[in-house]
């Protein structure tokens, strides 16, 4: 690097200086501009909606005149789902992470792991869903188009958030503590489920959180594995509703009540995912406390 | 291990562990390598089942598919220049725009902004990463694009002269809008991998920088941006590969007109749009269906060169672990 001594400030110099940071202000206030846009709209335009009777306690009709229902069947989809794609990405995510922690570590397979694990992380969020479709919903597992399909290929798009977000995490537990507990006589299982584990908890949950809060906005690879109904279902062997789809489908309606709706919806959507970034972010802020 | 001076019937040391007990051990050990390397057989696994959907399109249109220009379901031809062109106008519209804000958010986070401000607005920049992308599309068929149909009509018809960009009918949905809109949605992703390369600075760098008489931006131009070059070239290239993938949001206000637009204000298509838009009417047409799985592969092909380009860029400016945590969407300091 080539840093040469600096004459004195010259105005000119000065003046670049003045400029160029102040350019640098107007960037970030300008990053800042479309969220203060979005959440202004979505409050606008979603609250009345929201507000409305029956919101959350109908379920959209696909009539074209008159009322056309709530949203309660989505979020009972999207929750349903989200829990099921949970409950599959976070164990299997952790469990990875602790491969790559405690027995990968640098090995070339190990390194190769971390290698794909990133390239899932780049794979559009809609070939995933077409990986779904092809090897779950053409040959009509259980159903062509169902629930539990749409929360596998959302499992698959929280997978490589969770696996990279805990490494990191357990990579923070002091080798001095594993040590220590491997010293005592407990065998490596027992260090890693009573040490390990315990210690990172709380960065494990907030990186799960996240993916979670990805997991749940996610449209694309929905369309071609859940989607479809409007009528409340529990059953995750069915064709469920979930928000994401609701609001695109709504957009994409001509009736002033149905974009409302869209708005109400994702109103609700912003607001689900914005607590669980909040409870993520009280969680993490536990564990560099701890 | 090593025999001990104390040693049990059957020449095991006290200390060691029967080999009963060391079974779950290994069980353990062989579960979570063999979960680790089922991630690499499952990506393999779709990636085939992928090129096999897609062979039927393949054989029928070879290079044309990629290549030509005809993109027309009622008389079965998918030849899907338009699409492409429409993935690369408007994730070169969200590089354009998205990675100069991005950077100099970054810049102004780590280097310029007192501290005390710093992490709030680390946090406001990153919310909107968490904004969904239907939300996204939401407000941008509601607001922006009509918002900016005025502004794109009066730009349009000032720069009339600039070829591409004025000249034609200027359309609610076009390739800017997407562009904008994407522009949008890699800004937090760019931003928080350049806060995260240009805070792995020296301090030594800069405070020599500064000694020497430097003002703060020449410090950030001679020492800060220099060594972190490589990692925001990284950093702005996974917004790419996030552009180039995005659907709803872009199937939403691209217009999803299956001709290249005439300029950047009118309308077009892009290869995920029309997989999200098309697949419905689809569904019964062999050849129709198996056209949308090359898209997607082609999709796939594409963001995974970006993206390992991108890899090979970030993890040759910053280290590699928290890299990937925030190639992972998550910011090391949130972990």
């Amino acid at each position: 690097m080539s840093v040469t001594a600096l004459p004195r400030v010259s105005p000119r110099r000065r003046r670049t200086d003045k400029v160029m940071r102040s350019l640098l202000l107007v960037a970030t206030l300008i990053a800042l501009v479309p969220l203060v846009f979005i959440i202004y709209y979505l409050l606008h335009k979603g609250l009345s909606a929201v507000t409305s009777s029956g919101f959350f306690s109908t379920d959209p009709n696909g009539n074209f005149f008159g009322n056309p229902g709530g949203i309660r069947s989505a979020i009972l989809g999207t929750l349903e789902m989200i829990a099921l794609a949970t409950a599959i990405s976070v164990p299997v995510g952790i469990a990875v992470a602790l491969y790559l922690t405690e027995y990968g570590k640098e090995s070339k397979f190990a390194n190769v792991i971390r290698y794909f694990v990133d390239v899932m992380t780049g794979v559009p969020s809609i070939v995933f869903g077409l990986f779904i479709y092809i090897v779950l919903v053409i040959s009509k597992i259980g159903g062509a188009f169902t629930g539990w399909k749409g929360a596998v290929a959302i499992s698959l798009l929280m997978l490589p958030i969770v696996i990279r977000s805990s490494e990191v995490v357990l990579l923070l537990v002091p080798s001095s503590l594993r040590e220590a507990a491997l010293a005592l006589g407990a065998p490596r299982w027992r260090v890693m489920l009573r040490v390990v584990l315990p210690t990172s908890l709380s960065g494990l949950v907030t990186g799960s959180l996240l993916a979670v809060a990805r997991g749940m906005g996610e449209t694309a690879p929905l369309l071609f594995t859940a989607a479809g109904a409007f009528a409340l279902t529990g059953n995750l062997g069915a064709q469920m509703n979930a928000l994401p789809i609701q609001i695109y489908n709504d957009i994409q309606s001509p009736r002033n009540a149905i974009t409302a709706r869209a708005w109400g919806a994702g109103l609700t959507l912003v607001a689900l995912v914005l607590i669980i970034n909040v409870i993520a972010r009280i969680a993490s802020r536990r564990s560099r406390m701890a | 291990m090593e025999a001990s001076a104390t040693t049990a019937s059957g020449g095991r040391s006290l200390i060691e562990r029967s080999p009963l007990s060391r079974i779950p051990d290994q069980v353990l050990q062989w579960t979570l390598t063999a979960l680790a390397a089922a991630i690499l057989i499952l990506i393999a696994y779709f990636f085939i089942r992928l090129i096999g959907q897609s062979s039927t399109a393949i054989s029928h249109f070879g290079w044309g598919f990629v290549f030509g220009n005809d993109w027309n379901p009622s008389h079965l031809i998918f030849r899907g220049l338009p699409l492409l062109v429409g993935t690369v106008v408007t994730s070169a519209i969200a590089l354009l725009i998205g990675v100069p804000v991005a950077i100099g958010t970054a810049l102004f986070l780590i280097e310029i902004c007192p501290r005390r401000f710093r992490t709030p607005m680390a946090i406001l920049v990153d919310l909107l990463a968490a904004v969904p992308s239907v939300v996204y599309g939401l407000w941008g068929v509601f607001v922006l694009a009509p918002k900016l149909l005025p502004v794109e009509k009066w730009f349009a018809s000032t720069f009339s002269f600039i070829p591409w960009i004025g000249g034609g009918t200027v359309t609610l949905y076009n390739y800017f809008i997407a562009g904008l809109i994407l522009a949008i949605m890699i800004l937090p992703i760019v931003s928080a991998i350049a806060r995260e390369v240009i805070s792995t600075v020296p301090s030594e760098h800069k405070e020599a920088a500064l000694a020497l008489g430097a003002t703060r931006w020449e410090m950030i131009r001679m020492a800060v941006l220099p060594y972190s070059r490589s990692g925001i070239t990284g950093g702005a290239m996974l917004g790419l590969g996030r552009a180039i993938g995005e659907t709803i949001a872009v199937v939403l206000v691209i217009g999803n007109a299956d001709v290249i637009g005439k300029h950047l204000f009118n309308q077009g298509y892009s290869l995920a749009a029309v997989i999200a838009n098309e697949f419905g009417e689809a569904a019964n047409t062999t050849l129709y269906k198996s056209a949308l799985f090359e898209a997607g592969l082609v999709l796939f092909i594409l963001t995974l060169i970006v993206n390992i380009i991108a890899r090979w860029f970030v993890s040759r400016g910053t280290r590699t672990r928290a890299a990937g945590a925030v190639m992972a969407g998550v910011a090391v300091d949130e972990v």
